[in-house]
């Protein structure tokens, strides 16, 4: 890319790196981001961002990147610490296998919201597609974390190995108005999901159950809670205030007896 | 992979290729140019009582076979190339004509033949595609056309000149071809009369929905699965009079636990539907975006394999696969939505855009 055209795309504000996205195709704008990093940058703000994938990828560090925008599939897809702030809906697998750091989407997710996510956290103001949170794992104190303010698809957290989802259930569609969609927790063997409401048991996915909430499961709840409410508003104890389902998984080792004569299987 | 993208107009007010080609264009990391296309409708308003007849021959030899073919079966009014501009990034394999034309006296003038007239048409077309070497039909409806080619579909539009036809509905597809070849008469939008389809993903049904078209006289000759989509929608909607909705109850039903739940009569009604077409299922991951001359549809798998987006503002309405394809051109929107697997969004001609809930 020619240096007059990235110079006429770079400004700064504040503390703030700004970069006009405007009609960019993904590799020049994340070549750019990896440069202005380079150059000392620590807070970005990425303004006129369009669709533009895998902004933020495998980033390692302590920054800040502000989006404004639709941010494209795969935001922050592997990346090792960074805060990313969404001030739109993101496209499909943001969180994508992500280590640590943080997505705050002021807007919607799409499907696959926290794919294989390994670590840290994921705040959604809005709703969430299908497969949200599938194949989250946990290892030691590294423990992902999703939490939805609205409603989310079919298939939440499948194949779930580890993490936490949470679903508020917040705001409601008309065209779908329960919490969360059908095969709930389909082949789930590690971690939990809370949802905020009554859950039909017909909704389970093979391989998942429902399990009471302990105070530990509460005091965690409203620590995310509190968070979720830091960066999108609304009342703590109201939104505590309510029936909670939790969903875990039978069996950590489900498939334990298809491969082999051990007694331990699922069901 | 494959990008998808719908404008559709509810006033039926016509507007410029332009804004579709940027929906493509937006979508470009899921296609390889090995396919796009376009159709628009309303854009030959001259000759709207005509079937505009879209042809691609390989050589003139194609073209004389098809016009001898032609001349004892239809009454062609008007015949022109296709106005194209040289594209460097597309080998020209083809000579693309258009035929506007009527069918004979002995079927017109009464109106309950308009059945027969419409079947004497895609008799028309299937026997080009099955008996014709070297000829392919694009398009047959009225009042519309489709443009495509082997190529990125930002390619493909200013070879056809997009811009200059004005439609109140366009579709649009960017290829990623997975599992069939890519040519000129495999890319997308797959057409037969008025129905027009784009297609993410794999219709893993094909056989299934193939043999049951094949017995209802539809031949699959475009070596992909797209093409039963637009026979299904021909077949269940045009000829059997079903609803949009009840077409796509048919087309993606609900599992059998949900229906088994759902209270008296809709209960029979949709197991009626189910067990009716269980051949028309349409099995596999998919998004696709279906127009006619009055309607524009969007539709995904039962369990969301692909995606799809879409939107309203004032008088339109936009599908696309990617939510920035549809905000690149008309970044101020009342409402966006990915709908639900499996429930069609529907939008027609002076009436209002809908999710229809099935699921």
């Amino acid at each position: 890319m020619a240096a007059t055209l990235e110079k006429a795309r770079v400004s700064k504000e504040g503390e703030f790196v700004v970069i006009d996205a405007k009609g960019m195709h993904y590799p020049e704008l994340n070549v750019l981001i990896e440069d202005v990093i380079n150059q000392g940058a620590k807070k970005l703000k990425l303004i006129n961002v369009n669709g533009q994938r895998f902004i933020a990828d495998g980033l390692r560090g302590d920054y800040y990147i502000e989006i404004h925008g639709v941010a494209g599939d795969d935001l922050g897809a592997f990346a090792n610490g960074p805060t990313i702030v969404v001030y739109g809906n993101v496209q499909d697998g943001a969180g994508n296998t992500m280590n640590a750091g943080k997505i705050i989407v002021h807007g919607d997710g799409t499907d696959i919201i926290g794919h294989s996510m390994r670590g840290g956290k994921v705040f959604v103001r809005g709703h969430v597609g299908y497969r949200v949170g599938i194949h989250m794992k946990e290892y030691k104190d590294q423990v992902p974390v999703l939490v939805i303010g609205g409603t989310a698809g079919d298939f939440l957290g499948e194949y779930m190995a580890g993490g936490r989802i949470i679903i508020l259930g917040l705001q409601r569609l008309e065209t779908y108005p329960e919490i969360v969609g059908d095969w709930l927790a389909t082949g789930i063997h590690g971690g939990a999901i809370y949802l905020r409401d009554e859950v039909d048991e017909d909704k389970l996915g093979y391989g998942a159950k429902f399990e009471e909430l302990t105070e530990e499961d509460l005091a965690f709840l409203r620590r995310e809670i509190e968070e979720f409410c830091s960066y999108f508003g609304g009342d703590v104890d109201e939104i505590m205030n309510a029936k909670f389902t939790k969903v875990v998984p039978l069996s950590h080792r489900p498939f334990a007896a298809m491969y082999s004569d051990s007694k331990e299987a699922g069901h | 992979m494959c990008g998808l993208g719908g404008i559709f107009n509810r006033d039926g007010k016509r507007i410029p290729g332009n804004d579709i080609i940027t929906m493509a264009r937006m979508m470009r990391d899921r296609y390889d140019g090995r396919g796009g296309g376009f159709a628009g409708y309303g854009i030959y308003p001259k000759y709207a009582e005509y079937y505009a007849l879209h042809l691609f021959f390989r050589d003139e030899e194609a073209k004389e076979a098809t016009e001898e073919f032609l001349k004892d079966r239809v009454a062609i009014i008007k015949d022109e190339e296709v106005p194209m501009r040289n594209v460097k990034e597309i080998p020209k394999e083809n000579i693309v004509w258009r035929y506007f034309v009527e069918v004979p006296h002995k079927f017109k003038s009464k109106k309950e033949y308009l059945a027969q007239e419409e079947d004497y048409i895609i008799d028309t077309v299937f026997t080009i595609n099955d008996e014709i070497d070297g000829a392919f039909v694009a398009s047959s409806g009225k009042n519309m056309g489709v443009f495509k080619a082997t190529g990125m579909p930002d390619d493909v539009g200013r070879m056809y000149k997009i811009e200059k036809y004005k439609a109140y509905c366009w579709i649009t597809h960017g290829r990623f071809p997975t599992n069939t070849p890519g040519w000129w008469g495999g890319a997308h939008p797959f057409n037969l009369l008025d129905w027009s389809v784009v297609h993410n993903g794999e219709i893993s049904s094909y056989g299934t929905n193939r043999r049951y078209l094949e017995a209802h006289g539809y031949k699959c000759r475009l070596l992909t699965d797209t093409e039963v989509v637009a026979y299904l929608f021909d077949l269940l909607v045009r000829k059997q009079g079903l609803s949009i909705r009840s077409a796509a109850i048919a087309l993606t039903p609900p599992f059998w636990k949900h229906i088994d739940k759902m209270p008296e009569p809709k209960r029979s009604i949709y197991t009626a539907l189910r067990m009716t077409y269980a051949p028309a299922m349409l099995n596999g991951p998919f998004a696709i975006i279906v127009a006619n001359r009055d309607t524009m549809v969007g539709l995904n798998d039962r369990i969301k394999l692909r995606p799809l987006i879409a939107a309203k503002s004032g008088d339109f309405v936009y599908i696309a696969s990617e939510e920035a394809a549809i905000r690149e051109v008309q970044p101020e929107l009342e409402k966006l939505w990915a709908p639900r697997a499996g429930n069609p969004v529907i939008a027609r001609l002076y009436d209002d855009v809908r999710e229809e809930v099935i699921h």
